[in-house]
């Protein structure tokens, strides 16, 4: 685990800081992974800063990635994947989502690819993204109800 | 139901459904197309049809009992999928690795990138008409289908990769089969080529078509060789080397043409690479020693072991009945499988079994750019442009 002055010194982590203070709420190191936790509000604008930075280049977001943490709240967990080609450098960005009404900005203006995935995560958490051009299911039926792979959802499904 | 919205005032345009059930779409595949005569105006795939609910279905498994699922994720490439769940599960655990598992590895996944990229070429060719090949890639492809049964047991749904090592010692005498396989396959690449690379129909169907610049592939977040093919040396062995790829010496093809062609070229060039992989993996390969890393409660003990000792027979009886638990925590490894950068993601929460499980399915990200390749372009060249971004559905849907 790398201590806390080599995570203040990682590119990422100290441009975003020099360039606003708010956009970062945690940092986390995990197994050599980096993690920035973001305040929702900040999201949009520190995902384009990460994109557009000449120095850090993230210009490939790899997945978006749902996780539910019923019952706790905040209940949910969304994790930006991010690498940077020309670096060879990954990132992860987390944004925490209250159970009630989960709706978070979309990123499609920053990282085209987000459209198919923001999509996958509505369809199955039923997270909603503000601002996305086309939000509707994607996996399963439009006629579908509920989130599948919410925790209070079944594995076997409702009979 | 899903429709396409027509503007306004244009009532020249119809609306084409093609797929699910169509040859050209490996698989069940729906596109929605808005056609102006033969020219396609707007393009919608629509997915979801094989969508079985992986993920929902690994978070009521314990961490092994993954294993067979990944399997069926990608079913055209199931090593590369066991190695990217093993990798993050093992990355979970802070486990290492013993060399000759990892090379083992490799030299499998390659042989799968090949097998792989053979039934690409195969049923991209047949589906543009040329059928010859299609019995020609399969008849290599075939001769690997044997390899992977003699060493894992299976043709296709292996699990042959287990969390910290290897399900299995691999069979003696199956080096030589490999050998046999590599002394054959580069003039059988050869073979492929003199069908295709300067056939005439070929080009004419594949050069100039779907073409994608290297920045709309990026934010796209298309991967593989379909984002190699628009001249970005993108991959994952390189980049994030894994499980000892950083060993090896190997060149990663780039055609800057963006097109189904370059894409085509990229492809043959990958299976000629891979086989050096492989010859350089049979000679690193050490005939002895562990295929498992020691780690009790975790990885299984040796049937040996389990016959012989009290503590064997303890741990091969927890780990088989309520598995492990590993920290909490969330990792997220990416490899390069045949179709691109395959991520899985696992998040612990310290029970035995993963709070959480995604899979970052290539063919799901690239699929997403297939309307930009077709936009603009006739009927004719959707059913090249499906074919030349190789998805396997049960990916693109998990």
């Amino acid at each position: 685990m790398a201590d806390a002055q080599e995570l203040e010194n990682n590119a990422a982590v100290r441009k975003l800081k020099e360039w606003d203070p708010q956009a970062v709420a945690e940092v986390i190191s995990f197994r050599d992974e980096l993690t920035l936790v973001i305040p929702r509000e900040h999201l949009q604008r520190a995902a384009e800063f990460l994109r557009s930075d000449p120095e850090l280049r993230f210009t490939f977001l790899s997945d978006i990635t749902p996780v539910d943490h019923f019952p706790l709240e905040p209940r949910f967990e969304l994790n930006y994947h991010l690498a940077s080609l020309e670096r060879r450098d990954r990132v992860r960005l987390k944004v925490r989502l209250s159970g009630i009404d989960p709706a978070v900005p979309s990123v499609t203006s920053v990282w085209p690819t987000a459209n198919w995935h923001e999509r996958e995560a509505f369809d199955l958490f039923g997270i909603r993204f503000e601002g996305h051009p086309d939000l509707r299911r994607i996996l399963l039926p439009d006629d579908w109800e509920g989130y599948p792979l919410r925790k209070d959802y079944p594995t076997e499904g409702y009979r | 139901m899903t429709t396409i919205e027509t503007p306004v005032g244009s009532a020249k345009t119809m609306i084409l459904n093609m797929g699910p059930q169509h040859p050209s779409t490996h698989g069940v595949l729906r596109v929605l197309l808005e056609l102006d005569g033969e020219t396609v105006v707007k393009a919608q795939p629509v997915i979801g049809y094989l969508h079985t609910g992986i993920e929902k279905t690994a978070e009521a498994k314990t961490y092994s009992q993954v294993i067979p699922l990944t399997d069926r994720i990608d079913y055209l490439a199931p090593l590369s999928n066991n190695l990217g769940y093993c990798l993050a599960v093992e990355k979970l655990l802070g486990l290492e690795v013993p060399r000759r598992a990892q090379y083992v590895r490799v030299l499998l996944t390659e042989l799968t990138r090949i097998s792989s990229h053979l039934v690409w070429v195969g049923t991209h060719a047949a589906d543009l008409g040329a059928l010859s090949v299609f019995l020609y890639c399969f008849r290599e492809r075939e001769e690997l289908q044997k390899i992977f049964e003699f060493v894992s047991g299976q043709r296709m749904m292996t699990s042959y990769f287990r969390i910290g090592g290897l399900a299995l010692e691999p069979p003696p005498g199956w080096l030589e089969r490999v050998e046999r396989f590599l002394n054959i396959f580069p003039e059988r690449i050869q073979e492929y080529e003199d069908l295709l690379t300067k056939n005439r129909i070929w080009l004419a169907r594949t050069r100039g078509v779907g073409t994608i610049s290297a920045e709309d592939a990026i934010a796209l977040g298309v991967s593989g060789p379909s984002l190699r093919g628009s001249g970005v040396a993108y991959d994952v062995r390189k980049a994030f080397p894994y499980s000892s790829y950083d060993e090896f010496d190997f060149d990663v093809p780039v055609q800057s043409g963006g097109d189904c062609y370059a894409r085509y070229l990229v492809r043959v060039e990958e299976m000629r690479q891979s086989a050096k992989i492989v010859r350089q993996a049979m000679d690193k390969v050490p005939s002895e020693g562990p295929i498992r890393t020691e780690a009790p409660g975790i990885v299984p003990p040796s049937r040996e072991e389990m016959k012989t000792s009290i503590e064997g027979l303890i741990y091969h009886f927890k780990i088989f009945t309520e598995g492990f638990a590993p920290p909490p925590g969330e990792v997220y490894q990416t490899i390069e499988s045949p179709r691109g950068e395959l991520g899985v993601f696992v998040a612990s929460d310290g029970t035995a079994k993963p709070a959480r499980v995604k899979v970052r399915a290539p063919s799901f990200v690239n699929l997403q750019a297939l309307p930009k390749l077709v936009e603009g372009r006739l009927l004719a060249d959707v059913v090249a442009c499906i074919g030349t971004i190789d998805i396997v559905l049960g990916e693109v849907d998990r």
